[in-house]
């Protein structure tokens, strides 16, 4: 089992979320988790995807995304070099118990009410997990999490590489671990 | 700029396109578009069933290179259009696909004749649009035609709404199409040819193996070029029958499940694969763990995605074939000038497999006619200029096997999809392509009765292809799957079709001649009366044996390395050839 995060630049285009979806399901590639969102620019989205890929080579996944004519860039996010963060919604009882854990793991409470506290955190995954590791013995009431965004540290972004070169697949090495597409 | 509404828009960037022919039928939804059709200078061909359209458009662009349009209403007219989509598709045959959808308020309401045929065909198109506002109309249609007939050429759905149809708009169309997620690589890298040409330098046993993509991308005199500046032996997939010379004398044939004993065993014993345009199917590599083992792999394509998706690439050339092609001629040469191994060991094993195996098939004891007789006759008679578009099964893997093919777009076929119906409209978009040549369809007794209506339209619209039923009254290669896999249980394949349908009386109830031959005597004087009908349509139904098979073949998922050439009989190889 790997665990990847691809940043997706897709056009902003009615149906490319169909096509990325319908794309993943028909080769048979597991998502974790998807986000979806604007960027600085209002002609382009980007999709963080976590894949979990079981038998099929990152490269694949990439090249075959790539593939959709509305996709302009994909880039792996490493965990060395990339910001990841969840944003995590709870509703837990309202304990004082409850209420230490949360500022333990400064978290913020968004709301009070009589039985209930409902939590908000935004983090690495392993900082959700270990929020949530604690908070489970209380009774969680409810849970929605979001999936996980991803940026590149440093001073170089996505869209530089993809959008002001008209560079190509990394076809010079097509067996390679890393996948970076670009057009 | 002077207002004219949106389905005379649509015409007129389909003129813009340079589109000389389609193939539809109109309906609610799209009927706007087909009043400026009238008066348009585009030949349209009204057909009997959309499928008809979609494998027409595919066997016009398959024989002539240049993209095939349909056109079709919405709901059922649309959905009738996704087969030959896929199919066109798998094959990487450029087409567009233009259909009406219900008015853009009424989309999403299950409105009448409404399919959401954009959500459809997504599975199956390299893109597709649905268009809600007429001035969008003359750019998708630009981008439609650009991405068909671009990088990996493939099928192009435009949806149009019939209301977009209709409302005024003003007609501007692109002149040059820009695309920031596709831009297909055309020139290969200078490091990756340098690479591939060392290692053909490098390797004792080498084969070329060919795919459409050399055919897709006009590059047949390029390979020529290579294989005889090398020697290297070749085989063409089903896709690539005519990308090289079937007569040369560095040909092997086909490989994969019904090739040739040689072929195949160049494949499995070779130390390197020169892959050109082709994707290791698995018709070709059978077991993919066990295909050519000791094989270092090159592999030349203009999609990226093919390459190490089922096998590993050694070295990956990403371009156009043509461009590929001119650049490794010079650099193998440069790279044979310094080394150039003695082939001559490989070459005496593969020509000697080639001798000792040849293609073969047995005469019927019982006086019938024997199905590889007939396609071989027409094949010799009717000679290479000809096209022949074959169904899918027995027939299609006999006339790829059995009629020698010398030039690129002489033989179409559904190779991906495997569509069975697909040779009757094929053969006529490839005879409306090219009329002064001949065209063939080469189709069984199942497939003949799933589209032959469109011998209705080329009746009436003089386009006089000639249609070989091979008729062995049963769905004959599935049949022959029971006779070796399910104990001759037939269960399903008797189509009793020498009784039912008559197919002389129904060829000539369209409007075609229809002619008749049922002994081997007969073969050829049947092929020359069809030779010389030229004013209509001509179906001859060729009764023949039904329990004749296709050999050699590798039974589906087993290694190449068990090929057998006749039922129960592997080759029988000198010991030191294992």
């Amino acid at each position: 089992m790997a665990i990847h995060t691809l940043a997706v630049l897709v056009e902003n285009s009615p149906g490319v979320l169909a096509r990325v979806a319908s794309l993943f399901s028909r080769r048979g590639y597991n998502i974790d988790s998807l986000a979806v969102g604007p960027t600085e620019n209002p002609k382009v989205s980007r999709m963080t995807i976590v894949l979990n890929l079981e038998g099929h080579a990152l490269d694949q996944v990439s090249a075959q995304l790539f593939k959709l004519v509305n996709v302009i860039g994909i880039s792996e996010m490493k965990d060395s070099d990339s910001l990841k963060r969840e944003i995590l919604l709870v509703k837990v009882v309202n304990t004082p118990a409850t209420k230490e854990i949360v500022s333990k793991h400064k978290a913020v409470i968004s709301d009070e009410a009589a039985g209930t506290i409902s939590i908000e955190a935004v983090g690495q995954s392993s900082e959700i997990e270990a929020l949530l590791k604690e908070l489970r013995p209380h009774g969680i009431r409810e849970l929605v999490q979001s999936g996980l965004v991803a940026l590149e540290r440093g001073d170089k972004t996505l869209a530089d590489r993809t959008l002001s070169t008209m560079g190509t697949a990394n076809e010079s090495n097509p067996n390679s671990s890393t996948a970076d597409y670009q057009n | 700029m002077s207002k004219i509404n949106g389905a005379q828009s649509l015409v007129n960037a389909l003129e813009a396109a340079g589109v000389e022919v389609m193939f539809g039928i109109p309906g609610g939804a799209i009927l706007p578009a087909y009043d400026p059709i009238f008066d348009s200078k585009i030949r349209h061909i009204l057909v009997r069933h959309e499928q008809g359209a979609g494998h027409a458009a595919t066997g016009y662009a398959q024989a002539t290179g240049k993209v095939g349009v349909c056109i079709a209403t919405s709901g059922p007219g649309a959905t009738n259009l996704v087969t030959p989509l896929a199919d066109a598709q798998m094959d990487s045959v450029p087409i567009v696909a233009i259909t009406g959808q219900v008015p853009g308020p009424a989309i999403g309401t299950d409105a009448f004749q409404e399919a959401d045929i954009r959500g459809v065909t997504m599975p199956v198109t390299k893109h597709n649009y649905l268009i809600t506002d007429p001035a969008d109309i003359p750019r998708a249609i630009a981008e439609a035609f650009h991405i068909a007939s671009t990088g990996r050429p493939g099928a192009v759905l435009v949806d149009i709404a019939k209301d977009a149809l209709q409302k005024e708009t003003t007609f501007n169309y692109p002149k040059n199409v820009s695309l920031a997620g596709y831009n297909p690589v055309m020139e290969p890298k200078s490091e990756a040819i340098s690479d591939a040409a060392a290692l053909i330098s490098q390797s004792k046993k080498p084969v070329l193996y060919v795919g459409g993509g050399v055919i897709k991308a006009n590059a047949a005199k390029e390979l020529l070029a290579l294989a005889e500046l090398t020697g290297v032996p070749v085989v063409t997939t089903l896709m690539a029958r005519g990308a090289f010379p079937d007569s040369h004398k560095q040909h092997l044939g086909m490989p994969g499940m019904h090739g040739t004993v040689a072929a195949v065993t160049a494949l499995q014993k070779a130390d390197l694969l020169i892959t050109l345009g082709a994707r290791f199917d698995d018709r070709v590599t059978g077991k993919l763990s066990s295909f050519a083992p000791n094989a270092k792999i090159i592999h030349a394509d203009i999609d990226p995605a093919e390459i190490g998706k089922n096998r590993h690439a050694d070295v990956a050339v990403v371009g156009d074939l043509k461009n590929i092609l001119r650049a490794l001629v010079p650099a193998t040469k440069a790279a044979l000038a310094k080394s150039a191994p003695d082939l001559t060991p490989w070459l005496n094993e593969v020509y000697g497999w080639r001798k000792k195996f040849p293609l073969g098939y047995d005469t019927p004891s019982d006086g019938s006619v024997s199905p590889q007789y007939v396609i071989e006759r027409i094949g010799k008679i009717s000679g290479p200029d000809t096209i022949f578009a074959a169904g899918v099964g027995q027939h299609q893997m006999w006339a790829s096997q059995f009629i020698g093919y010398e030039k690129p777009r002489t033989w179409l076929n559904s190779g991906g999809l495997g569509t069975m119906g697909y040779a009757v409209p094929a053969a006529m978009g490839a005879k409306v392509g090219a009329p002064d040549t001949t065209v063939w369809a080469i189709d069984g007794d199942g497939c003949f009765q799933m589209t032959n209506q469109e011998l209705v339209t080329c009746a009436l619209n003089n386009i006089p292809i000639k249609v070989a039923v091979i008729n062995n009254e049963s769905l004959g290669m599935v049949r022959q799957w029971q006779t070796l896999f399910y104990n001759q249980r037939y269960s399903n394949t008797d189509l009793h079709s020498k009784r039912i349908p008559d197919f002389k009386m129904l060829a000539e109830a369209m409007g075609c001649v229809g002619l008749r031959c049922e002994t081997p005597g007969d073969v050829d004087k049947t092929i020359e009366a069809a030779m010389a009908i030229n004013d209509r349509p001509v179906v001859v139904d060729f009764n023949v044996h039904r329990d004749a098979m296709v050999w050699p073949m590798v039974a589906a998922g087993t290694s190449n390395d068990d090929i057998t050439v006749a039922r129960s009989m592997a080759p029988v190889w000198d010991s030191q050839e294992l």
